[in-house]
């Protein structure tokens, strides 16, 4: 190959873009508001439906009273279980590539209700407005059951879930005798730590636009998604339609952080109405409805922790007790970081799930990793302080060599040097370990750390390039940019793959049209579809050869691919450089119009199966707590990041930024409260729940540690998007600690916990 | 056991609907005359009635600023605001801020800072930056995090929005 | 949202008029809470009265040595109107700490007397609320009642009025100018909000029909000693869980003269004229402010997720007349805010 991304040549070159701080190519879009989001096309005619959602928390729908609602001029239908047509039956038709184990819930087909909020009809009017009061009038007659809601009632209702949805494993079998071990040693910690309910609370709430094409059943649906093609698929099996009928679009998404991984409901009631009509329609949900499409779940988690008097951990055990729905196991994994982060010879690891009538949990940024984080390092930080060892020479002194879950190596771990440079960095040395030791005026101020690992995964993706006579690449690949930065790396890789200017690189993605890529979540994005994009202008970077040497007195004829490079809108002779041609003139001289290359990529299993493939993260936070009035501020954080190769500082350094800020939100303000009298959650919406403004963050210092591994995937990325919030939460509650010398074990750490 | 629920009366409640009238409004400095009941919102008017979807519905209640917009230099929450409020009111959305083609100096600063990322609270964001600069209470960057604290960023982009609006403000004092 | 007519107003009188002609009217100021809750279905008023045309923006000095503060200027004028912030400060100061600068810029002082409870009961139509429903029940006793009061509560409710502005407004002791279709009148701070008792649905004691038209501000602003203090579940744009409006007056280190009022924690602004008068003549000491705070909590009561309310709002007010006794910047939430002065 001309050249590897893995290994960059060391002579600096125009057209090397991988690896650069680039700004983003949306930006002028996003900047503008020229970038349409799912509900901002405005498709002419279009009627409004606006979702009734259930007041009940468990019972059944005796009647709905439609008929004044219909009388209202304007008002075009209601749709409900009593009129919605009959769809696919089994509820394999429902199971989108996130399902979970169990019967997924299926939007208006029974009069069962299963949870608070649970949508019951679908009001469609010509305005919006329209639709909005027609909603609000319909009276619907419920006859409501006793729930029960609350996970602490159903402590002894624990089961295991064995194999939950896509990609989650059971914990590991227990290793040594964790119990044995840990009575016999000196320094022992053990404690409950929980948090309740989060939602993740994109900006964007979750909506379809349903443009009915008029030609059979064709329809285009945009929708907020993180996966256009899981989102057709779950429409054409649920309604029986063709791929070709159901197109769906999701260019821009305002923030997806799991919610998006799963079709939503009001893409079903949007399709739904379109079919039913034979009309474009257009569903949105309220901030308050975003409350019932699933959550981190309330978790209960109890760890053992024992070490030696050399500080060496002894003994680990990590239980943990989550909630899941009457219909679907949700599961995560909380309890396996636990036997992975640290080096211990005796663990045992428990997860296990209790029904509760609420809607399903749904994964949310670092979803399991987050919880389990949060208790491990809290549990840690309070164990070093028993064994009289520094938090972080604790952390050093118990440092993994190997995965013991799964009795492997790493492909690569620069956690040690996210430990020192992100020490250093911070001034980590200069903490005096004595709780409320250090003062700054009447605050306290603590200095707390803490660690994280996530998963470096590859799934299968596919691109297709095609280069035309102007000079312009076009790549496409449906993925999708929530934010991470897809658009911009994709066309970072493919200019540098090529050799052309960024400026002649459109990169598209969020289209069912476009070769199929894997759902934009568990941070696989970069690793899978950059790959695919790299194969796929690699492909054309090869037929693009064959044509130059086919031109007239071609410097080019007669080398191999290898012995060439493209670079600066050329193709080189590695050992002449001068010897070139200029990648605009081969089309050109070639009479072809376009070149266009449809491949992909998929993980090289053999090389990945003996490693074991993970990012970490190093992050030391600092606190100013108001003793007296139980305030906190995150004055300061340094979050230390080994995730591989960095595409684009700039927008990894974002990524971290933003991991960040949900881990103070977490930390300190973050939680959905519900009334278990009646099942629902209470603050839901966003004046009530809390999530981080500006005035709550403060410095916070990015540290992208240099981790090389060509194990992971040929461009050695490891995906960044959700490491960077491990950890952060743990590090807070650490520092209050160390501020205070009071340690908070249910988030978050809100006033009335420090009083 | 079961229980009824009992659904809250609604009073007079299907009572006849008012009707749309045209509704003359000022946005980006060009008149549009739009057929809207008293119901719709500023917000609604401009991203439904006017195709001006730049201006985003986060919250609709007040709660997260994504529909920030300036009427006569001050920035408000449009979904708060009724459009047949505003008649005689100059309206500012971000489409009228600048275009791909020529950028405002705020948004190239939002872009050279990654000031955003997904990219729906950035609309907001930038016209309130705008009605910041424009009321010059802002000098320091805690005063600049105050008061852009009327903007929600979930994908935590504040640090660099810090960044761009204290670049423009520095600018715009120099 | 109910269909509902609208006119503009062009004048106060007009105005009255318009209200007592339509059934269901209701006055439309800055609309930040009057359209929130019309969204949620809470408020279905038929007829709205824009009042932007009238004449009552103004802030200008009475001829008593007051400051008269138009009912339709904005939060955002009235703060920093250089007059309220050189002579009122703690008015700037607690306008300042409430909402966001967009909402502060829509937002009427007459209307941010008339903001309605944020408790979540009140803004959720599948639960009971008396407020709401008369005679439907309170869900927040025994509820998620974390936000809820714990002074002046009721059997029928446990709601807290959420301004900010109110709470310094009932400090300063400033006067209620209403006009309705019985003239002119005007209302003491005091006596302006209610409690809930048995008629929660009653926020305040404005008569039908009747337009706030100004706050009449008396001439003691307690600009010299002053401190609004708030906590909140983040640094800004959250309602108040507890805030402490502290005014003093002193002569070397005895306290002359001595306002206080809390929000967050009751229906209406809290003041307690007893703990106050355990202040005057007293030295300005952590004693002293403690033993005004305690006697400002001792008829409290919480509810369970709100009980903490009741220390928290003690220690707020030793740290409030602390701060306003030093004219210190707060350690706390304002220390990173820098907000005024």
């Amino acid at each position: 190959m001309s050249q590897t991304i893995a290994r960059p040549p060391d002579i600096h070159l125009g057209t090397d873009y991988i690896g650069r701080p680039t700004s983003r190519v949306d930006g002028p879009a996003k900047v503008t508001g020229a970038a349409k989001y799912a509900a901002e096309f405005n498709v002419p005619g279009r009627y409004y439906g606006v979702v009734v959602s259930s007041p009940v928390t468990k019972g059944k729908i005796t009647k709905i009273h439609s008929a004044p609602v219909l009388a209202l001029p304007g008002v075009v239908q209601v749709f409900s279980h009593e009129n919605a047509p009959a769809l696919a039956s089994l509820d394999k038709s429902y199971k989108d590539d996130g399902a979970l184990g169990g019967s997924p819930f299926r939007p208006l087909h029974a009069p069962r209700i299963l949870f608070s909020q649970q949508p019951v009809a679908l009001v469609v009017a010509e305005t919006f407005e329209l639709a909005r009061y027609a909603a609000f009038i319909l009276k619907i007659d419920y006859e409501a059951e006793p729930h029960a809601t609350d996970l602490e009632t159903q402590r002894d209702a624990g089961f295991e879930p064995g194999k939950g949805k896509f990609g989650f494993q059971p914990p590991p079998a227990p290793r040594g005798n964790a119990k044995q071990a840990y009575e016999q040693a000196p320094h022992r910690h053990e404690a409950e730590y929980t948090h309740l309910a989060q939602h993740s609370n994109p900006m964007e709430t979750f909506a379809t636009t349903v443009e009915w094409l008029g030609d059979g059943n064709k329809l285009n649906i945009y929708d907020k998604t993180q996966g256009a093609h899981n989102v057709q698929r779950y429409i054409t099996k649920v309604f029986g339609l063709s791929k070709d009928e159901a197109r769906v679009v999701s260019k821009y998404t305002g923030g997806g952080f799991g919610g998006g991984l799963r079709p939503q409901y009001q893409v079903f009631m949007a399709v739904l109405a379109a079919l039913e009509l034979k009309h474009s329609v257009r569903v949105s949900l309220t901030r308050q409805q975003m409350f019932s499409l699933g959550h981190r779940p309330h978790t209960l988690q109890y760890l053992r922790l024992a070490a030696d008097d050399h500080g060496a951990l002894q003994s680990v055990r990590h239980a943990a007790l989550a909630e899941t729905s009457q219909f679907e196991n949700f599961t995560e994994d909380v309890v396996s970081w636990s036997g992975l982060l640290y080096q211990c010879e005796n663990v045992k690891l428990d997860y296990r799930l209790a029904r509760i009538d609420a809607n399903s949990p749904i994964d949310m940024r670092a979803p399991g990793a987050a919880t389990g984080s949060f208790a491990l390092e809290c549990a840690m930080d309070e164990l070093a302080y028993k064994a009289g060892v520094d938090p972080l020479a604790f952390r050093l002194l118990n440092y993994a060599e190997r995965d013991q879950n799964e009795n492997k190596p790493f492909s690569s771990k620069k956690l040690r040097e996210c430990y020192h440079q992100g020490a250093a960095k911070f001034g980590w040395e200069n903490r005096n370990p004595a709780p409320r030791s250090t003062r700054e005026g009447p605050l306290l101020v603590g200095y707390g750390m803490a660690t994280g690992c996530w998963h470096a995964s590859q799934q299968k993706a596919a691109a297709k390039a095609r280069l035309t006579a102007d000079g312009r690449l076009t790549v496409s690949s449906a993925s999708n940019d929530i934010g991470t930065g897809t658009y911009t790396i994709m066309t970072q890789i493919a200019a540098q793959t090529l050799g052309l200017p960024l400026e002649a690189v459109t990169f598209v993605l969020g289209d069912t049209s476009l070769p199929e890529a894997p759902l934009q979540g568990g941070s696989w994005t970069a690793a899978s579809v950059g790959t695919a994009v790299k194969n796929t202008c690699d492909e054309l970077a090869k037929k693009l050869l064959g044509l130059a040497q086919k031109m007239d007195d071609s410097p080019l004829a007669g080398v191999g691919f290898e012995d060439v490079q493209f670079v600066d809108g050329q193709i080189r002779r590695n050992d002449d450089i001068t010897q070139s041609v200029v990648i605009r003139d081969v089309l050109q001289a070639s009479g072809e119009e376009k070149l266009e290359v449809e491949s992909g990529a998929t993980p090289d299993t053999a090389k990945q199966l003996p490693y074991s493939m993970h990012s970490h993260n190093a992050v030391f936070v600092e606190v100013k707590v108001d003793e007296d009035l139980g305030t906190v501020h995150v004055t300061r954080v340094v979050n230390a990041v080994a995730a591989g190769r960095i595409l684009n500082p700039k927008t990894a350094r974002s990524q971290v930024l933003g991991s960040v800020v949900w881990g103070i939100g977490m930390a300190l303000m973050e939680e959905s409260v519900m009334d278990h009298r009646i099942g629902r959650y209470m603050n839901h919406n966003f004046a009530e729940y809390h999530i981080p403004v500006m005035a709550d963050i403060h410095d916070i210092d990015v540290v992208l540690v240099e981790e090389e591994d060509d194990i992971v995937n040929p461009l050695g990325v490891k995906g960044i998007g959700e490491v960077g919030l491990l950890g952060v939460a743990a590090a807070v509650a650490n520092a209050v600690y160390h501020a205070t010398g009071k340690r908070v074990r249910d988030l978050p750490v809100s006033i009335d916990k420090l009083l | 056991m079961s229980s009824h629920f009992t659904q809250q009366p609604v009073g007079p409640a299907v009572a006849a609907l008012v009707p749309a009238q045209p509704v003359a409004l000022r946005v980006n400095g060009q008149e549009r005359t739009l057929r809207i009941a008293p119901w719709t919102t500023l917000l609604d008017a401009l991203r439904e009635y006017l195709d001006l979807t730049g201006t985003k519905k986060g919250c609709d209640h007040g709660q997260c600023g994504a529909c920030t917009v300036l009427v006569n230099g001050k920035r408000i929450n449009s979904c708060l605001s009724l459009a047949v409020a505003h008649v005689g009111d100059d309206i500012q959305t971000v489409e009228g801020l600048g275009t791909e083609e020529q950028l405002h100096p705020l948004q190239q600063a939002f872009i050279d800072h990654d000031a955003f990322q997904c990219g729906y609270c950035t609309p907001g964001q930038i016209c309130s930056a705008q009605g910041l600069l424009n009321e010059g209470r802002a000098r320091t960057a805690d005063e600049v995090r105050e008061l852009m604290s009327g903007n929600l960023c979930r994908c935590g982009a504040y640090s660099n929005i810090l960044t761009a609006v204290l670049e423009v403000l520095h600018a715009q004092n120099a | 949202m109910n269909s509902f007519t609208f006119t503009q107003a062009p004048g106060v009188a007009a105005a009255v008029r318009e209200h007592a002609a339509h059934e269901g009217a209701a006055y439309l100021g800055g609309g930040t809470n009057l359209v929130d809750l019309m969204k949620e279905n809470v408020a279905r008023p038929a007829h709205l009265i824009g009042l932007k045309h009238l004449p009552l923006a103004a802030i200008e000095s009475t001829p008593d040595g007051g400051l008269r503060l138009g009912a339709l200027a904005t939060n955002a004028d009235t703060a920093y109107h250089p007059e309220v912030e050189k002579r009122y400060p703690l008015l700037a100061q607690a306008i300042l700490a409430g909402a966001s600068p967009q909402l502060r810029n829509m937002a009427t002082n007459g209307g941010n007397l008339l903001q309605r409870t944020r408790c979540y009961y009140f803004y959720d139509l599948a639960t009971p609320c008396n407020k709401r429903e008369p005679g439907s029940g309170c869900s927040a006793i025994g509820g998620y009642n974390r936000v809820c009061g714990i002074l002046g509560t009721s059997e029928s409710c446990i709601a807290t009025h959420p301004s900010d502005m109110c709470v310094a407004l009932a400090a300063l002791e400033a006067v209620v100018r209403v006009s309705g279709p019985n003239g002119e009148r005007t209302i003491e701070f005091a006596d302006f909000h209610r409690l809930p008792g048995d008629t929660p649905e009653r926020d305040n004691n404005l008569q039908k029909g009747e337009l706030i038209t100004a706050l009449d501000l008396p001439a003691n602003g307690f600009s010299q000693r002053f401190s609004y203090l708030k906590l909140r579940d983040r640094s800004s744009y959250a309602f108040a869980l507890v805030s402490v409006a502290a005014a003093l007056e002193l002569d070397g280190n005895t306290i002359t003269a001595a306002r206080l009022a809390l929000g967050g924690v009751a229906h209406k602004p809290w003041r307690d004229p007893e703990a106050e008068a355990l202040l005057i003549g007293q030295p300005a000491t952590a004693d002293t402010f403690g033993r005004a705070a305690a006697r400002a909590l001792a008829g409290a009561r919480g509810y369970g997720p709100n009980t903490f309310k009741i220390e928290l709002a003690r220690r707020a007010v030793v740290r409030a007349l602390r701060q306003a006794t030093e004219m210190t910047p707060a350690p706390d939430d304002n220390a990173f805010q820098n907000s005024n002065p």
